[in-house]
């Protein structure tokens, strides 16, 4: 259609930055004057706090004062955008081992690591429920005794088909959250079928490892709080700020640099609040760095137990399927309501299913907090929803591929009521997939492929802005709130900039991320960033050409609606053209000033009907085993970004196998395995991730663009769609080449060597 | 401002160890804690952040740089041990005017994205381009073995190292 930018896999300019050490990430940030803390944490699972001995820590050298919870009393001192339950520093008792309890503020970090050692806490042990079994048992212990006010996020609301009381529950109990949808006639429809299936699976306690450790410097002066952190979404953190210390919005200013890695972990409010009331207390600017220890006690991924029952005529049609999840969500909420609640969207995948139960159940234990990851329930679900439809056509006596084709939904087909329908070819992506798989397929012993299919309700609330400012030399700034973690956004950005005005890419400049100067984005996550800010930044575009004709007809001396839009210029019905450079410094006179156009987006138009786009998860995996260690070679992997437009397809690439990546290594090596009231494995040794030598023997990238987004350009978005279905598509592979099925992953080579070796 | 804060804290720990460095080819001399890393004096005492810590157990490799061109995990190599040595971060990597080839390729490559780990991997891969043996790709997989990425995949950091190593084969070596 005529895009000279856009659709063209250009340099980034911030890899430049990167790869010479200039780019600065939050890590790299100081303040003058600033102090370093470090954090006290609880060495249980669940005990009342019946002292804090701060005197001896107080009084090492360099130390400069010690947080407790009662030093915080004054303030709202919980957050949460869901449910505010997450108390920031552990007031009377302690949830889960590693919870905060006191933050030791001195001179170096040196110094208050000594000092930590020197805080006496006294604890009276309560018994603690370590997983949600033991949490959702008759008279188990409570986690939280008392009821949270919800924050009445509406948009939550319509995120997650929530239709009564969400947050609050009437009876105390560990149950966070509960989502049930469903439709038909479930129970008739599987006394009909000729095949029933049901099956449980076990989903791991993943840790997404972003290299960068969660970690914020926080300054609290004047009545005013300023805050550089690894925050995904500055503004949800501004808000939970701004909450804590009773603050106007405008007076909390929240910046996030670069990102050393984000993948949904990084997301809502994390070490902000302790960074900031240390530096309340002091007086100080204070710096808090987590250990990887730390930050994987600070935010896990939600463990799930997922069982499925499907039931199928004999052609394999799907007439029934019913789902009971429960999520492992630890000590608090954060964001697993909304996880919990996008497994029940996802789990069923992108089929026709007639009759349809799903019952969800996000449960407090005395472990890590749980809260968002990549692909944000939709990994979860999937594990359950495709491995039960490989093992309905193994019993059918079909293909994995056949009982797909049977029942994938058709472009605008709903498959969730009253929602967008889907927007993509999913039948013809399977197609693509297939095709790659099998003709590299190799006949050897112990070798099997899989695949597997997901739709998410993507893109999150629609409410976009972004502003584009045209300066009197014609080179412009992109402003948007929306984070550079690694995805691209700062250079796509630039992309659709330079395409919508006609400017060399060169001279645009993206900034992004600070809450008092960029304009408001809602979030960074669930792949919105190339529809929605790309939409919004579209209009911006357009509303800055648009004061850019207004201003040059009083210089053309013509009506506005006489000035024509030329690249990078405007030109008038005579023919003359300036260039937008020309049109500013003219119309300003001095040579100076500028022009700024904004573009606002909300749930209005083609972003009406949620979610704004599906995302689709196409992938293949071929697996070959040896049967005497049990260790699982990846033969091929296959992927298909269904995007519908790729705006830089080697981005769109990195993103595909960054993301497939990430699911190999929850589907063959990850998991968070606690061993009485601790983690036995929180640190990269023992938590063992995708290494070089782990790579595919074939890696097959491919894009469909088929510009069927709603998106510029009919982009869709990319980035979590390969990491959802690789799970079960890697348990039907190792399926098919041992004969047995696996019930949980990851698949180390221990569990497929018993799963061979089993009687 | 940092350093004479940390010089007046340090005056009750155990006496500073004097270090001479060249990091960088600039010769540094500087009293530091015994218990000083490499890692914290490169980007605390010298203020070359480009060096990133991450896991603190030398098993991710981000904090790699190269000592007396050695590839060592700067976050527990001790300060002291660096004493007469020569440093080279990615700091080191340009002259300032020209991207390194290693730089080159990785970008060109998309052979990183949030680029926490590169400044790790770059230096890896300098100590094996720098060897006396032009690597293959089965050679490069196993060299980067100790560093992790989490965004990529691998695939594109192989490829962009390949492709170093393939011009290195084709012009004169060195």
């Amino acid at each position: 259609m005529g895009e000279n930018v856009v659709g063209q896999s250009v340099r980034r300019p911030d890899l430049v930055e990167k790869v010479t050490g200039a780019a600065e990430y939050c890590v790299d940030v100081t303040m003058p004057g600033m102090a370093h803390a470090k954090v006290v944490r609880s060495d249980r699972a669940h005990a009342r706090i019946t002292g804090i001995d701060v005197a001896e820590a107080l009084a090492a050298p360099g130390v400069v004062a010690v947080v407790t919870a009662a030093d915080i009393a004054s303030l709202h001192a919980r957050f949460g955008h869901i449910i505010t339950d997450h108390w920031i520093l552990a007031p009377d008792k302690v949830r889960y081992y590693g919870e905060p309890v006191a933050v030791v503020v001195a001179e170096t970090v040196a110094a208050a690591a000594d000092a930590v050692e020197l805080v006496r806490v006294s604890y009276e042990d309560l018994p603690a429920v370590m997983d949600a079994e033991a949490a959702l048992a008759d008279g188990a212990p409570l986690v939280h005794e008392q009821a949270y006010e919800a924050t009445g996020d509406e948009s939550f609301k319509n995120l997650s088909h929530v239709d009564e009381g969400d947050g609050a529950q009437q009876v105390p109990s560990n149950v966070a959250h509960e989502v049930t949808i469903g439709w038909g006639e479930v129970d008739a429809a599987f006394a009909d079928s000729a095949v029933v299936v049901e099956n449980t699976v076990h989903f791991p306690m993943l840790y997404a490892y972003a290299m960068e450790p969660y970690n914020a410097v926080a300054s609290y002066a004047e009545g005013a709080l300023s805050v550089v952190s690894t925050a995904q979404h500055p503004y949800m953190v501004r808000d939970d700020l701004a909450r804590v210390f009773d603050l106007p919005l405008s007076r909390v200013r929240v910046t996030s640099p670069y990102l050393g890695g984000g993948y949904g972990s990084k997301s809502y409010t994390k070490v902000e609040p302790l960074a900031s009331v240390a530096s309340w207390v002091t007086g100080r600017p204070v710096k808090l760095t987590l250990t990887v220890e730390e930050a994987i006690y600070t935010t896990r991924v939600d463990s799930a137990k997922i069982w499925v029952k499907s039931g199928f005529a004999a052609d394999g049609t799907i007439l029934a399927r019913e789902f009971d999840v429960v999520m492992d969500s630890g000590a608090y909420a954060d964001n697993s309501p909304l996880v919990m609640a996008k497994t029940v969207n996802r789990c069923f995948g992108p089929y026709r299913v007639p009759n349809l139960r799903v019952r969800g159940l996000s449960v407090y234990t005395n472990t890590s907090p749980a809260s968002s990851y990549r692909g944000f329930g939709a990994p979860q679900g999937a594990l359950a929803g495709e491995t039960n439809l490989d093992r309905a056509a193994e019993q059918l006596g079909i293909s994995g591929a056949d009982i797909r084709r049977r029942n994938l939904v058709r472009k605008g087909e709903e498959i969730l009521p009253g929602k967008r329908g889907i927007d993509a070819d999913i039948p013809a992506d399977l197609e693509m997939v297939v095709e790659s798989l099998e003709r590299d397929r190799k006949d050897v012993p112990y070798y099997g492929i899989g695949f597997g299919c997901t739709a998410s309700d993507a893109g999150a609330y629609p409410i976009s802005t972004a502003q584009v400012r045209i300066q009197i030399d014609g080179s412009v700034l992109v402003l948007s709130g929306s984070t550079e973690m690694g995805q691209g956004s700062r250079s796509l950005l630039a992309q659709v900039a330079a395409e919508e005005l006609g400017v060399d890419l060169a001279v645009v400049k993206v900034v992004q991320s600070d809450t008092s100067v960029t304009p408001y984005e809602r979030t960074t996550g669930a792949s919105r960033t190339s529809t929605l800010v790309g939409l919004a930044l579209q209009r911006a575009c357009a509303d800055a050409r648009s004061r850019m004709r207004d201003m040059a007809a009083e210089l053309f001396e013509c009506a506005p609606g006489e000035v024509r839009d030329r690249p990078g210029a405007v030109a008038a019905p005579d023919g003359r053209e300036l260039d937008f450079g020309s049109v500013v410094r003219q119309w300003f006179g001095g040579s100076a000033g500028e022009v700024t156009g904004v573009g606002l987006l909300r749930r209005d138009g083609a972003t009406q009907k949620m979610p704004p786009f599906w995302e689709v998860g196409m992938v293949g995996v071929a697996v070959e085993i040896d049967p005497e260690t049990g260790v699982v070679a990846v033969d091929q992997l296959v992927t298909v970004a269904d995007v519908g437009f790729a705006i830089n397809p080697r981005a769109v690439e990195g993103q595909d196998l960054g993301a497939a990546t990430q699911g190999l290594g929850m589907a063959l090596h990850e998991e968070l395995v606690y061993d009485g009231p601790q983690l036995a494995n929180a640190n990269v040794v023992d938590y063992r991730v995708p290494r070089t030598t782990d790579l595919p023997r074939k890696i097959d990238l491919m894009i469909a663009e088929r510009r069927d987004g709603v998106g510029p350009y009919g982009a869709k978005g990319a980035g979590e769609g390969t990491l959802n279905p690789i799970g079960g598509a890697v348990a039907a592979a190792v399926a098919r080449a041992v004969g047995r099925w696996p019930d949980r992953l990851p698949l180390t080579p221990e569990r497929v060597w018993r799963l061979m070796n089993r009687d | 401002m940092t350093e004479s804060v940390s010089e007046s804290v340090a005056t009750s720990g155990p006496p500073r160890v004097p270090v001479t460095v060249g990091v960088n080819g600039v010769s540094v001399s500087r009293q530091v804690e015994p218990r000083s890393v490499l890692v914290d004096f490169l980007r605390e005492d010298l203020g070359l952040t480009g060096t990133k810590v991450s896991c603190e157990l030398q098993v991710c490799g981000v904090c790699t740089v190269l000592v007396d061109g050695r590839p060592v995990s700067a976050c527990t190599f001790l300060t002291a041990d660096a004493d007469g040595a020569d440093v080279t971060t990615v700091e080191g990597l340009s002259d300032g005017q020209t991207l390194h080839p290693l730089q080159e390729s990785f970008v060109d490559h998309f052979a990183l994205q949030c680029g926490f780990c590169t400044p790790g991997f770059l230096m890896m891969s300098k100590a094996l381009l720098d060897g006396d043996e032009v690597p293959d790709r089965e050679a490069i997989v196993e060299h980067l073995e100790g560093n992790i990425c989490r965004c990529t995949g691998y695939e594109p950091i192989v490829e962009a190292v390949e492709h170093v190593a393939e011009k290195l084969r084709g012009g004169p070596h060195g």
